[in-house]
C-alpha cells in the first residue's frame, strides 16, 4: 500500500522515556500558556517564582543577543518592539495564503518569499524565524519552569491544540514540542481538556458545553459526560477569532483618534504594538469598569483616549455574536437544543468580557460555570490526561474531527471522505476511477474544510498516484484512504486495487516544513543546548540534594539518640546551608554543601550500620543469619 | 466483521441507542489509543485500528438512516450513488413540490412546519422499513431507502434555512 504522510516531520515516534520522568499537560495559548501537573486526579497549575501561573505567549530576541520569553519578552517590547513577536500561534501551520485570515493591521515583519509552498516565516531580530521555533521557545520555558518545580526531568507532555485547529497546525504544534525536546503523548483539544477537567475534578455528569474564545481562537464544543467517559458530540470555531479582535478594535480606534487630531507620528509597526498594548490594558479595564482611559505614546509624541464599556460592547457585538453563530450551529450539528444542556464552562481569557458571558447566558438560558479559574482549566484537564495516558486510569475521552476532509473530484468539486465530528480514530475510505482510456497516473488534491467547492476549502496535500496499469476509462479501482489519529492527524494512502500495484508516493505538505527545515531548527536548539544542559544539571543536583537531605531526616528522626548535641547541631547547620544552596542558581555550590553533608553525617551513618548489625545479630541462632544471608529479600 | 457483529449487537433495524453506547464505550475503553501510549508500536497500530473500526461501526448504526442503508446493503440491496438520478418519478415528484415549498418559505415558523413535516416523514417511513425487511421484499425497500435519503437531505436543507432565517441581523 501507498503512503503519503502529511504529518511527517513531526511524527517519528521518540522512544519512550524511563519511568522516572513525569509528564505534564501544557496549554499553549495564543495570548498566555501555562504547564500543570496532575497527582492522583488532583491537578495543579505550576507557579513561577512570584506565584504566577501564566507566561505571556510572547517571545523576544533581543539584540544583545539570547532568548527571552514571557514576562521578560514583553518587557522588551517597550525598547525593541520589532525583535518581539506575540500571538504566533495565529501563524501555526500558515501559508502566505492564509495571512487574509489574520485580519487587521499584521504586528508582525513577513520574510519575504517564505510561506508560498511552506509555513510563514517572520523576520524577527534581523532573522527568519519559523512560527515552530518561536512556539518552541515558550514549550521549553514551561518545560524549564516544571523541571524546576518539580526537581525532575520533564519529557513528556500533552499539548492542548484548538478543537478547530487544522492538520497543519496541529503538526506544527507537534514539530515545535520536538524541538523543545518534549514528546508529544497526545494532542487534546482545548474545550475537551476544559471538560476533563470539570467532569474528573468536580464530578460533573450530563450534557455540557464549552464556550472558549482566547486570545486568537475560539471553540465551542458539545461533549456528553457519563460515567468516566468524555464523549464529544459536536466541535466547531474559528481560528481567527478571539481577544485580540477586541484589541485591535480599540487600537485602531485610537490611532483613527490621533490621525483626526492631526498628531505627527507615522503608524508603522512599533505604533501598532503600543496601541495594541494600552487596548489590552482598557479592555481588561472595561470587566469590572465603566470607563477606561488609557496614554499613548508614538515617536515622542502623546495623546490621551477614553473608552466607555457602552462603545467597547458596541464595537465588539459583531465579533461575540459571530461567536454565538457557530454555537447555534453546533448544537444543530448534534441534533441538541440550547434547553438540553446542563452546563456551559467558559475558556479562555476573552470570557472575562462581561459581554461575552451575557451573550453566552441569554443563548444557552444559564448561568456559565467558571469555579475553575478560566485561565487555567485547559492546563489541568491536559495535566489530567497527561496522568491518565502515563500511569493508566479509567477515564475514557472520545473526540472527532473538527472540520470535513475530502479530495478535489473533477470541476474543482469537494467529494468529502471524513465528515466533520467523525469520531478519532478513523479509517475511511472510497473508490475512484479513471476518466480516460489507458491512464496511467491520477493526481489526488487532499483538502480540508466544510465548502463545496476547492478553491473554499484549506489545501493540505497534493500527490500523484502513478503506475496504474493501461485500461479502459473507468475500468480501475483506486482506493483512497483517509486514516486520522487519535491526536486528530491525517495519512493518506492510495492504492490500485484491480491489479494490487501500489506505488510509493513522496509528497511535500503543502504548509508543513520541510525535513530540511526541521532538521535547521534542531541544529539551532543546540545553540541554546548549553543553557538547557546548564538547567539540567541545575536540576539534576537539587533533586539529589533533596534526597539526601530526605534521608538523612529519616535517620534521624528513628536514630537521633547516637548523636551529641554538639554533632547534632554541627549537622543541622550543614543541612541548612544545603537548603540555602538549593534555593541558589549555583549547581556547584549546591554540590559543594552536600558532600559537606555527606561528610559530617558519615560518623553518624557509621554507627547507624554498627547498631543495626548489633540489632541484626542479638539473639538470632546461626541458621537463621544463614536463611537471612541466602535470602536478602527476606527482610 | 460487519458492524453489528463488532459491537456484539443482533443485525437488526431496531437497536437500543443506550445498548449501542454501552456496547461502544466498553470497547472503547479496551481498544482506545489512549490505553496502548506505552505499548510497544505494533500494538499501538493494532488498537488503533481496532479503536478505528469501532468508530465506523458506531457512527454508523447510530444514525437510523445510516444503520437502514447499511442493514440494506448487507442483504444485498444496491442504491444509486449520492447524486446519481432518481429513477422513481413519483419520488421526484414529491422532491420538486417540497423544494419549492420551502422556496416560498419565509418565516421561521412554516420552515419549521416543513422540516417538522419531513421529519414525521421519516419516521414513519422508517417504521414501515421494519416490515419490508421482514418480507424481504428487495425492490420495495430500495424504494422506501431512496426516499428516506431525500427526506432526510430536505429536513437538513430546511435546517440550514431555518438558521438563516434565524440570524440575527448584526
Amino acid at each position: 500500500m501507498t503512503l503519503l504522510e502529511i504529518h511527517e516531520p513531526g511524527e517519528t515516534p521518540l522512544p519512550h522515556a524511563g519511568e522516572g520522568t513525569l509528564a505534564v499537560g501544557i496549554d499553549l495559548g495564543t495570548t498566555n500558556s501555562v504547564v500543570a501537573i496532575a497527582r492522583e486526579g488532583k491537578p495543579a497549575a505550576l507557579h513561577d517564582e512570584t506565584g504566577r501561573a501564566m507566561v505571556p505567549s510572547v517571545v523576544g530576541y533581543p539584540a544583545a543577543g539570547g532568548v527571552a520569553v514571557g514576562e521578560a519578552a514583553r518587557q522588551l517590547l517597550a525598547s525593541e518592539p520589532r525583535n518581539v513577536v506575540a500571538s504566533i500561534k495565529r501563524l501555526m501551520g500558515r501559508g502566505a495564503a492564509d495571512l487574509h485570515a489574520v485580519a487587521g493591521v499584521l504586528p508582525y515583519e513577513i520574510e519575504p518569499g517564505s510561506g508560498e509552498t511552506d509555513m510563514v516565516k517572520l523576520r524577527i531580530g534581523g532573522k527568519p524565524r519559523s512560527p515552530v521555533e518561536i512556539s518552541a521557545e515558550i514549550l521549553k520555558t514551561l518545560r524549564r519552569r516544571a523541571e524546576a518545580a518539580l526537581e525532575k526531568p520533564v519529557e513528556r507532555a500533552v499539548i492542548t491544540v484548538p478543537a478547530y485547529f487544522d492538520d497543519a497546525a496541529r503538526t506544527a504544534t507537534r514539530d515545535a514540542a520536538r524541538v523543545a525536546g518534549l514528546e508529544v503523548l497526545r494532542l487534546v483539544n482545548e474545550p475537551t481538556a476544559a471538560a476533563l477537567a470539570y467532569g474528573l475534578d468536580k464530578g460533573a455528569e450530563g450534557l455540557y458545553a464549552v464556550y472558549d474564545l482566547g486570545g486568537g481562537t475560539f471553540d465551542f464544543s458539545l461533549l456528553r459526560l457519563e460515567k468516566g467517559v468524555f464523549q464529544v458530540l459536536a466541535t466547531g470555531g474559528d481560528t481567527a477569532l478571539g481577544g485580540d479582535d477586541f484589541d485591535r478594535a480599540i487600537a485602531e480606534r485610537m490611532l483613527a483618534e490621533r490621525k483626526a487630531d492631526g498628531l505627527a507620528g507615522a503608524i508603522d509597526e512599533t505604533a501598532v504594538k503600543s496601541a495594541l498594548a494600552l487596548a489590552r490594558h482598557m479592555k481588561e479595564q472595561l470587566s469590572d469598569r465603566d470607563q477606561a482611559s488609557g496614554r499613548l505614546e508614538v515617536a515622542g509624541v502623546p495623546s490621551f483616549h477614553a473608552l466607555s464599556r457602552g462603545d467597547f460592547e458596541a464595537m465588539i457585538a459583531a465579533f461575540v455574536a459571530r461567536s454565538i453563530e457557530i454555537a447555534r450551529q453546533v448544537l444543530a450539528d448534534a441534533g441538541m437544543t440550547a434547553a438540553e444542556v446542563h452546563g456551559v464552562v467558559l475558556v479562555g481569557g476573552s470570557t472575562r468580557v462581561p459581554l461575552v458571558r451575557a451573550e453566552v447566558e441569554r443563548f444557552l438560558g444559564k448561568a456559565p460555570l467558571t469555579d475553575i479559574d478560566p485561565d487555567e482549566v485547559v492546563a489541568l484537564g491536559a495535566a489530567l490526561q497527561a496522568e491518565a495516558l502515563t500511569g493508566g486510569g479509567d477515564t475514557l475521552l472520545l473526540d472527532v474531527t473538527p472540520l470535513s476532509l475530502g479530495l478535489e473530484t473533477m470541476g474543482g468539486i469537494v467529494e468529502k471522505i471524513v465528515p466533520r465530528n467523525t469520531p478519532i480514530p478513523v479509517q475511511l475510505a472510497q473508490d475512484f476511477t479513471t476518466y480516460q482510456d489507458g491512464q496511467t497516473a491520477m493526481a489526488i488534491h487532499v483538502v480540508q474544510g466544510e465548502r463545496e467547492m476547492v478553491a473554499d476549502c484549506r489545501s493540505l496535500a497534493r500527490f500523484e498516484l502513478l503506475g496504474i496499469p493501461p485500461m479502459t476509462a473507468g475500468a480501475a479501482r483506486i482506493r483512497v484512504t483517509f486514516a486520522v489519529d487519535a491526536d486528530g492527524l491525517l495519512t493518506v494512502s492510495a492504492e490500485e486495487r484491480t491489479t494490487g500495484v501500489a506505488q510509493r508516493i513522496e509528497v511535500k505538505p503543502t504548509y508543513g516544513l520541510s525535513h530540511d527545515d526541521m532538521a535547521d531548527m534542531l541544529y539551532d536548539s543546540l545553540d541554546n543546548a548549553e543553557a538547557d544542559m546548564t538547567q539540567r544539571l541545575l536540576t539534576e543536583a537539587r533533586v539529589e540534594a533533596r534526597r539526601n537531605l530526605l534521608a538523612l531526616d529519616a535517620a534521624l528522626a528513628s536514630d537521633g539518640g547516637l548523636l551529641d548535641a554538639a554533632e547534632r547541631a554541627a549537622l543541622d547547620a550543614a543541612k541548612a546551608r544545603v537548603e540555602a544552596a538549593m534555593a541558589g542558581e549555583d549547581r556547584e555550590a549546591i554540590n559543594a554543601a552536600a558532600e559537606d553533608l555527606e561528610t559530617l553525617s558519615k560518623p553518624f551513618a557509621e554507627r547507624r550500620m554498627d547498631r543495626g548489625i548489633r540489632a541484626a545479630l542479638a539473639g538470632r541462632s546461626v541458621s537463621d543469619l544463614e536463611s537471612r544471608v541466602a535470602d536478602p529479600a527476606g527482610e | 466483521m460487519d458492524h453489528f457483529a463488532r459491537l456484539g449487537l443482533p443485525a437488526a433495524l431496531d437497536l437500543d441507542p443506550a445498548a449501542l453506547d454501552r456496547a461502544y464505550f466498553a470497547l472503547q475503553r479496551q481498544w482506545h489509543p489512549d490505553r496502548f501510549v506505552s505499548r510497544p508500536p505494533a500494538e499501538r497500530a493494532k488498537a488503533s485500528s481496532e479503536a478505528a473500526a469501532l468508530n465506523d461501526a458506531y457512527r454508523t448504526l447510530k444514525d437510523p438512516l445510516g444503520r437502514a442503508l447499511y442493514l440494506a446493503a448487507l442483504n444485498g440491496v444496491e442504491l444509486p450513488g449520492d447524486g446519481k438520478t432518481i429513477d422513481d418519478p413519483e419520488l421526484l415528484m414529491e422532491a420538486m413540490e417540497a423544494r419549492e415549498e420551502l422556496h416560498e418559505a419565509t418565516t421561521a415558523e412554516a420552515v419549521e412546519r416543513l422540516a417538522g413535516r419531513a421529519r414525521e416523514q421519516v419516521r414513519t417511513a422508517l417504521d414501515g422499513l421494519a416490515s419490508l425487511f421482514l418480507a424481504g421484499d428487495k425492490p420495495a425497500i430500495r424504494k422506501a431507502l431512496l426516499r428516506l435519503r431525500y427526506l432526510d437531505k430536505f429536513a437538513e436543507e430546511a435546517r440550514a434555512r431555518r438558521t438563516n432565517i434565524e440570524r440575527p441581523r448584526a
